[in-house]
């Protein structure tokens, strides 16, 4: 039937297969972290870390046998992640760095 | 007829709608958390594009080699923990055991080598030698010779270890809820509660120790591994 994660079993090489590659994407990030790629240091780091996340989501975690609406509460998550980092980053980069709130000056209400 | 009270609630057609609600609500408990630690993400990010000089500099002071062991630690009680799960699907109850015991002390030695970190920074004062005075708060002092950091201003390095301790210390309070999960749940497995017809509580609390351990995966380069070239 579909969306029986529960009597899924998913193979040991499998797991073992995910294990191994989590720690080479942990070297990777370590090396990259040493050498100067510029504004792409973060990029990798991200890259890499996303990589795993979604390598222990999908096998780890049974995502990737489970059930359609599983899949939509997962993207769900990461839909409002989304949202939460993309809209707080777009109002405080349209500011001068370290200004959080509007001058008071601007704040204060007109003279009648 | 079979004297084993059956692991169906009445309120459940089967055990697959019983184990796939449980699922579902697990996995609305891990978006909330999505969010929580999101939320400190969000705030990381702001103040890490503004100050990224003094980022640097506080991460320099971080332990690479500590920090990239607790993830190989990790990583490891990430697939201890789905061969528990692996066993239980199994019924092999001796070897669910054993894998949520290595599980549990993964998780033990991560959050021992925590405490070796947050002392040195000052953070156990009369039981641990501070080696820095890292800690936000009146007793903070940052200094450094190194050239690279020296723009940084001591009042951002601080917001720097303000967010590294408020992650790092909601994490390792989720390490420590999880490790009594596990303690919970071996004694459980002990005590024959689980079989292939049933083993939900271990699949959940795996899920949510893979969500800790996700947490950990992003949290790790963003804060041990900047300014380390140059």
């Amino acid at each position: 039937m579909a969306g029986q994660s529960q009597h899924h079993i998913v193979p040991l090489k499998i797991y073992f297969a995910v294990f191994a590659a989590l720690l080479v994407g942990t070297a990777i990030t370590v090396w990259a972290a040493f050498h100067d790629f510029g504004a792409l240091n973060t990029v990798i780091a991200l890259a890499i870390a996303g990589v795993k996340a979604t390598l222990v989501i999908l096998y780890f975690m049974h995502v990737k046998y489970s059930k359609p609406l599983i899949w939509t509460f997962v993207g769900a998550g990461i839909l409002w992640l989304g949202i939460l980092i993309t809209l707080t980053a777009s109002d405080y980069f349209s500011r001068p760095p370290g200004q959080s709130h509007a001058p008071a000056a601007v704040a204060a209400p007109h003279a009648p | 007829m079979s004297e084993v009270p059956s692991a169906l609630a009445h309120q459940f057609d089967d055990l697959e709608q019983q184990q796939e609600s449980a699922g579902l609500g697990m996995w609305l408990f891990l978006l909330t958390e999505i969010m929580f630690f999101g939320g400190l993400f969000a705030g990381y990010t702001v103040y890490r594009v503004w100050y990224p000089d003094a980022f640097a500099a506080g991460s320099h002071e971080l332990s690479i080699n500590l920090g990239a062991f607790n993830t190989g630690v990790l990583i490891f009680s990430s697939l201890t923990m789905a061969m528990a799960v692996h066993a239980a699907q199994m019924g092999k109850r001796k070897q669910i055991i054993l894998f949520l015991v290595l599980t549990l002390v993964l998780g033990c030695v991560f959050l021992g080598v925590k405490v070796v970190e947050y002392g040195g920074k000052g953070v156990f004062p009369g039981l641990i030698q501070a080696e820095h005075h890292l800690l936000p708060g009146a007793g903070f002092h940052f200094e450094t010779q190194d050239p690279q950091f020296m723009n940084a201003s001591p009042q951002h390095v601080q917001l720097f270890f303000s967010f590294y301790f408020a992650m790092t210390g909601m994490h390792a309070v989720h390490m420590i809820i999880g490790a009594g999960l596990l303690a919970w749940l071996i004694w459980a497995a002990y005590r024959h509660r689980f079989s292939p017809e049933y083993y939900t509580p271990v699949e959940m609390i795996g899920l949510y120790w893979h969500f800790v351990d996700i947490v950990w995966i992003f949290l790790f380069p963003l804060l041990y591994l900047l300014g380390r070239h140059g």
